[in-house]
C-alpha cells in the first residue's frame, strides 16, 4: 500500500489525477486520529494531510484565520489565543473515545464539521468555515468561499465540503471565522433533575434573552446525582447580571443549585464537549444522535425500554450521545426506529470494525436523498475514489 | 443594458397556447396569469433597469400544485424562473420570455411555532418579517433582517442567502435555517434536516442556500427563532479620516466586543440621509460609524461606555451614545434610507462587494477614483464589521449613456472587490447583474465544479438559467 505526503497542491493534484486514471482507491486523512470512524472501506492507497502544515493567514482585527489542512488543530488555537481569538464553534477532540494519541488537523474539522456545546448558539463548523481550497477526485484544485464572511458568489461548495468525510475532495486549505474569546465563563448547575424537566430548565434558559452557550444535562447513575449545566460567557458585569436572572428564571425547577468557575468548569465543558462523561469501558458502543431538543428525553426513554444503554444530553437536549452494548447490533434498529418516528438522525460513532461493516454508520436516507448524494459524489469524484464507502454503500 | 439575455426558444414560444392550457389543469384559474397587463407586473424585480415578459405566471397555493407544475415544465423542456417578492436587486427573479414564472407568494402561511424548541416551520412566500411578527408575541423573532424585510419572502432569502445588519452576531440565512420541503424539477417532493440540527449526510440545505433557484423550488422552511435581547442602542461616532474610522472598527473588534451592528456611511451618503431623515448626522465628518449594542440598561451603559473609551484615541469629531428610544429610532432611520433618500437625488445602482476590512481605506479612496473617472457620483454604505460595501453609484437616467457608465463603474468596483481579496456579492446574489464578472473571482475549474452540481439537480438547464452562470462555456453535469 503505498502512502502519499503531498507537501503541496499541485502534488496532490498529481496523486489525485494520476489515481483517478488508473482506478486506484484513496483513502484521505490527516494525522488518522479518526481513522476508526465511519464505514470500514478497502482502498489501495491512502494520502495524508500531514505534509500540508503552517497557518497562512490571520488578521485579528478581521477575525479571519486561514491555514493548510493538515495544520494541528492545537496550532490554530494556540494562535488565536495568543491574540484572545477562539473557534466559536469549539470543535469536538475524539481521541479520549477512540483511544488514539496523534494531533487531529484542522482539515478532519472541516471535513467532518466537528462541533461542541457552543454549537447551539454559535453554529456549527460549517458555519465558521467560509473558504475552502480542495483536490477533487478528477485532480482538479477548487476553490470555494474566500476569506470574507459575506459570501454568496455562486453555489456554496464549502458547506458540501463541511461533513463530506473526504468523499468528495481532499482539502488543502481551510478559511475560518474565529470570535473573541470572552473575559469570563460560568455554568450555574441545577441538581437532581429528571431528564424531562432538565430539558424544560434547558429551553427556558436558551430561549431567555441571556445568550447562554452551553446548556447540557447529565442523568446521574442516581437522581441527586444529575446535572444540568447552563454556560454564560461574556464580560464580568454582563456574567454576573445574567447569572442572577438566570437563576431567578429556573427558581421554580427547585433543587440545590450551584455555580462552577474556573478550571473546574472549563474540565467539565471538556467533557461534555468531547462525551469523555461516557467512557464507561472500551467494549461499549457510542451513538451520537442529533433530534429536535424537545424530543431529547422521549428519544432515551424508547431506547431504554428496548436496551440497557446510558446517554447524556448537550444542545440543549438536541444532542443526546449515547452508550449501548455491542451486541444485537448496538442498538441500531431501536436508535433508527426512533430517529423515524421522532425525527433526526444517529451516527455510530464508535464500535469495533465489524459492527461498523454490519450496520448504518450513517443515519440511512431515502431513495430520492440518495440519488441526489450519488449525483453530488459523482459531480465531484466521477471515478469513485475518493475515501469510497466511507459513508454509505457506492457513495 | 448591457447584460445580455439568452435567445428565446423559438419552439417553446410558438407552444405558448398548449403550454397555458397544460397549466390551467393544473391550479385553479386565478392562479394563473396570461394576460398582458397583468404579466407585466412580473416582467421585473428590485432590478429595474431589466425587463422581460415572461410566458405565463403561476401562483400555486401548495407544495402539491408546485411539484405538479414542475413536473409539467420538466415534461414539456418549459423553463421556470421561481420568484418571491420579486425584490432580488440583482435581477434574480427577472423572467425570460420562454419561461414561467412560478411564484410563491401566495403560500405565505405560518404552519407551526415550536417556542420551547426555537423552530418555526412556514410556508416559504411568507415575508422576512412576517416571520418575527409571528412569534413576537413571545419575544422571539427571525434573526437575518434584509433591508426588504417588509416585503421580501424566506423563498427569496433562502435562495440569495440574505443577510443583513444584524449578521454579525446573529448570521444569514444559512446559519438560522434548520430544513426545508422542496420541489426538484421533475416534481419530486424532498425534505431536508427538520428541527434538529445538523446533516446526516452532505450538506443538502446549506447547498440549496444561495443557490438562486437553480436547484430546487422551496416550499417550506423551518427557520431557528431567538429570543429577543432585553433592549439595543445605538451610539454614532464621526470621523474627519476614513483610515480614522477603519482603524476604530479594528479596535473595538480587537477588544473581544462584537456590537450587533456595526455600519459605516461616509460623506455623500451621511449627507443624503441627513437631509432625508433629520437624524442629527454630522455634516462637516468624512466618515460616521453607528455601532449599536444589546441587553439589559446596565449591560449596554458599560458596553457602551468600552466603546466610547475605545474610540477616544482615533479623535472623533463627532460622539453621540443615544439617550432615548427616540433617539436611537433617528439614527436608525438615517441609515435604513439610505437606498430610498439616495432616491430621490439621483437614479443608483447599488453595488454589493465584500472586502476584507483591513482595505477599506484603499478601497474607499479607489471607489472615488473610479466613479469619478465615468464623470459620476458615489455614496457609501458599509457593514463596516463584516466587509460587505454598499456604493451607491448615481446617475442621471435622462442623460444618454450615464446608466452605461454606472454600470461600468459598478463593474470596475467589483472587480477591485475580488482583487483585494473579497468577492462579488455579500448578500445581494449574483442573479443576471453580476452573472458575467463571475470569471473575475473563479477560475474555470471553480466554475466548472459549480456547474456539475447544479447538473445533478437541472442537467438541461430549466430552473432560472439565465442567472448565475456566464452563457457561455455552461456544463451540464
Amino acid at each position: 500500500m503505498t502512502n502519499h505526503f503531498p507537501r503541496d497542491e499541485q502534488e496532490t493534484s498529481a496523486i489525485i489525477r494520476d489515481a483517478s486514471e488508473k482506478g486506484i482507491l484513496l483513502s484521505l486523512s490527516g494525522q488518522s486520529t479518526k481513522a476508526e470512524m465511519g464505514r470500514p472501506n478497502q482502498t489501495d492507497a491512502s494520502i495524508s494531510s500531514s505534509a500540508l502544515t503552517g497557518i497562512t493567514l490571520y488578521e485579528p482585527a478581521e477575525m479571519v484565520i486561514s491555514a493548510h489542512s493538515g495544520t494541528p488543530v492545537s496550532e490554530v488555537v494556540r494562535t488565536l489565543a495568543g491574540k484572545g481569538q477562539e473557534l466559536p464553534f469549539e470543535p469536538m477532540d475524539y481521541r479520549p473515545l477512540l483511544g488514539t494519541k496523534a494531533e487531529p488537523t484542522i482539515g478532519a474539522v472541516a471535513a467532518m464539521n466537528l462541533s461542541g456545546p457552543r454549537r447551539i448558539m454559535a453554529g456549527a463548523a460549517r458555519d465558521s468555515l467560509i473558504g475552502v481550497r480542495f483536490v477533487n477526485g478528477r485532480g482538479d484544485v477548487v476553490k470555494s468561499g474566500g476569506r470574507v464572511m459575506k459570501n454568496v458568489t455562486g453555489l456554496d461548495l464549502v458547506k458540501l465540503m463541511a461533513g463530506s468525510w473526504g468523499t468528495l475532495g481532499f482539502l488543502t486549505e481551510v478559511t475560518f471565522k474565529v470570535l473573541p474569546k470572552q473575559e469570563r465563563m460560568t455554568t450555574l448547575v441545577l441538581r437532581g433533575l429528571k431528564d424531562a424537566q432538565a430539558v424544560e430548565a434547558l429551553s427556558q434558559a436558551l430561549g431567555s434573552p441571556y445568550d447562554v452557550t452551553g446548556a447540557a444535562h447529565i442523568p446521574g447513575r442516581d437522581r441527586p446525582g444529575a446535572s444540568t449545566l447552563i454556560r454564560l460567557e461574556g464580560f464580568s458585569v454582563s456574567v454576573d447580571y445574567r447569572l442572577g436572572e438566570l437563576r431567578r428564571l429556573l427558581k421554580r425547577f427547585g433543587g440545590s443549585t450551584d455555580v462552577l468557575e474556573g478550571r473546574g468548569a472549563e474540565a467539565v465543558w471538556q467533557s461534555v464537549r468531547d462525551a469523555t462523561v461516557l467512557t464507561n469501558g472500551a467494549d461499549r458502543a457510542i451513538w451520537r444522535v442529533s433530534t429536535a431538543p424537545t424530543k431529547g428525553p422521549e428519544f432515551t426513554k424508547r431506547i431504554a425500554q428496548s436496551i440497557e444503554a446510558q446517554w447524556f444530553y448537550d444542545w440543549g437536549g438536541g444532542l443526546i450521545w449515547i452508550s449501548t452494548p455491542l451486541s444485537g447490533g448496538a442498538g441500531s434498529s431501536v436508535l433508527r426506529e426512533a430517529t423515524q418516528e421522532l425525527g433526526g438522525h444517529a451516527t455510530l460513532v464508535r464500535a469495533p470494525a465489524e459492527t461498523r461493516s454490519a450496520i448504518d454508520v450513517f443515519e440511512p436516507q431515502n431513495e430520492t436523498l440518495m440519488t441526489l448524494t450519488k449525483g453530488i459524489k459523482a459531480s465531484f469524484d466521477p471515478s469513485g475514489i475518493l475515501n469510497p464507502g466511507r459513508m454509505y454503500a457506492g457513495v | 443594458m448591457t447584460i445580455a439575455f439568452p435567445k428565446p426558444d423559438e419552439a417553446i414560444l410558438a407552444r405558448r397556447k398548449d403550454i397555458i392550457e397544460g397549466l390551467s389543469r393544473l391550479v385553479a384559474s386565478e392562479a394563473l396569469i396570461v394576460s398582458e397587463d397583468e404579466r407585466r407586473a412580473f416582467e421585473t424585480d428590485g432590478l429595474t433597469a431589466y425587463r422581460q415578459m415572461p410566458l405565463a405566471v403561476v401562483l400555486p397555493s401548495s407544495t402539491e400544485e408546485v411539484s405538479a407544475i414542475m413536473r409539467f415544465c420538466h415534461e414539456h423542456g418549459v423553463k421556470v424562473v421561481p420568484r418571491g417578492a420579486g425584490t432580488s436587486l440583482c435581477g434574480g427573479a427577472i423572467p425570460q420570455e420562454d419561461a414561467i414564472v412560478l411564484g410563491v407568494a401566495k403560500m405565505n402561511r405560518v404552519l407551526d411555532v415550536n417556542f420551547e424548541g426555537r423552530t418555526a416551520r412556514v410556508q416559504s412566500g411568507i415575508t422576512n418579517l412576517g416571520i418575527s411578527q409571528a412569534v413576537a408575541y413571545e419575544g422571539f423573532f427571525y434573526a437575518p433582517d434584509p433591508s426588504s424585510q417588509l416585503a421580501c419572502t424566506i423563498a427569496g432569502n433562502i435562495a440569495m442567502n440574505s443577510g443583513g445588519a444584524h449578521c454579525l452576531k446573529y448570521g444569514v440565512t444559512t446559519n438560522n435555517l434548520l430544513g426545508v420541503t422542496m420541489v426538484l424539477l421533475d416534481g419530486t417532493v424532498v425534505e431536508i434536516g427538520g428541527e434538529h440540527l445538523d446533516s446526516p449526510g452532505y450538506d443538502l440545505l446549506g447547498l440549496i442556500c444561495g443557490s438562486e433557484g437553480q436547484l430546487s423550488v422551496v416550499t417550506e422552511a423551518v427557520v431557528r427563532i431567538l429570543r429577543s435581547a432585553e433592549g439595543a442602542r445605538p451610539a454614532l461616532f464621526g470621523f474627519e479620516k476614513v483610515e480614522d474610522a477603519g482603524a476604530c472598527v479594528a479596535a473595538i473588534i480587537g477588544a473581544g466586543i462584537i456590537p450587533v451592528a456595526l455600519e459605516y456611511m461616509d460623506k455623500p451618503a451621511i449627507q443624503i440621509c441627513e437631509a432625508f431623515a433629520h437624524a442629527g448626522y454630522p455634516l462637516e465628518v468624512e466618515a460616521m460609524l453607528i455601532v449599536e449594542v444589546e441587553g439589559s440598561d446596565q449591560e449596554i451603559d458599560d458596553m457602551l461606555r468600552r466603546i466610547v473609551a475605545i474610540a477616544e484615541p482615533f479623535k472623533p469629531k463627532t460622539m453621540k451614545v443615544s439617550q432615548s428610544e427616540a433617539e436611537s429610532a433617528a439614527i436608525w432611520k438615517g441609515r435604513k434610507s439610505a437606498f430610498g433618500a439616495t432616491g430621490r437625488v439621483a437614479d443608483y445602482i447599488c453595488m454589493d462587494g465584500t472586502i476584507p476590512t483591513g482595505q477599506l481605506p484603499y478601497v474607499l479612496k479607489r471607489i472615488d477614483e473610479i466613479v469619478k473617472s465615468y464623470g459620476l457620483a458615489v455614496a457609501n454604505v458599509f457593514h463596516a464589521g463584516d466587509g460587505n460595501l454598499h456604493p451607491l453609484v448615481m446617475f442621471n437616467t435622462n442623460v444618454p449613456g450615464e446608466m452605461e457608465k454606472a454600470e461600468k463603474a459598478g463593474e470596475d468596483i467589483l472587480k477591485l472587490c475580488v482583487e483585494v481579496g473579497g468577492c462579488l456579492t455579500g448578500e445581494h446574489g449574483v442573479g443576471i447583474e453580476k452573472r458575467d464578472l463571475m470569471t473575475y473571482q473563479f477560475s474555470e475549474t471553480d466554475l466548472a465544479q459549480q456547474m456539475r452540481v447544479r447538473g445533478v439537480f437541472d442537467p438541461r438547464w430549466l430552473l432560472n438559467p439565465a442567472k448565475v452562470f456566464p452563457l457561455e462555456g455552461r456544463l451540464a453535469a
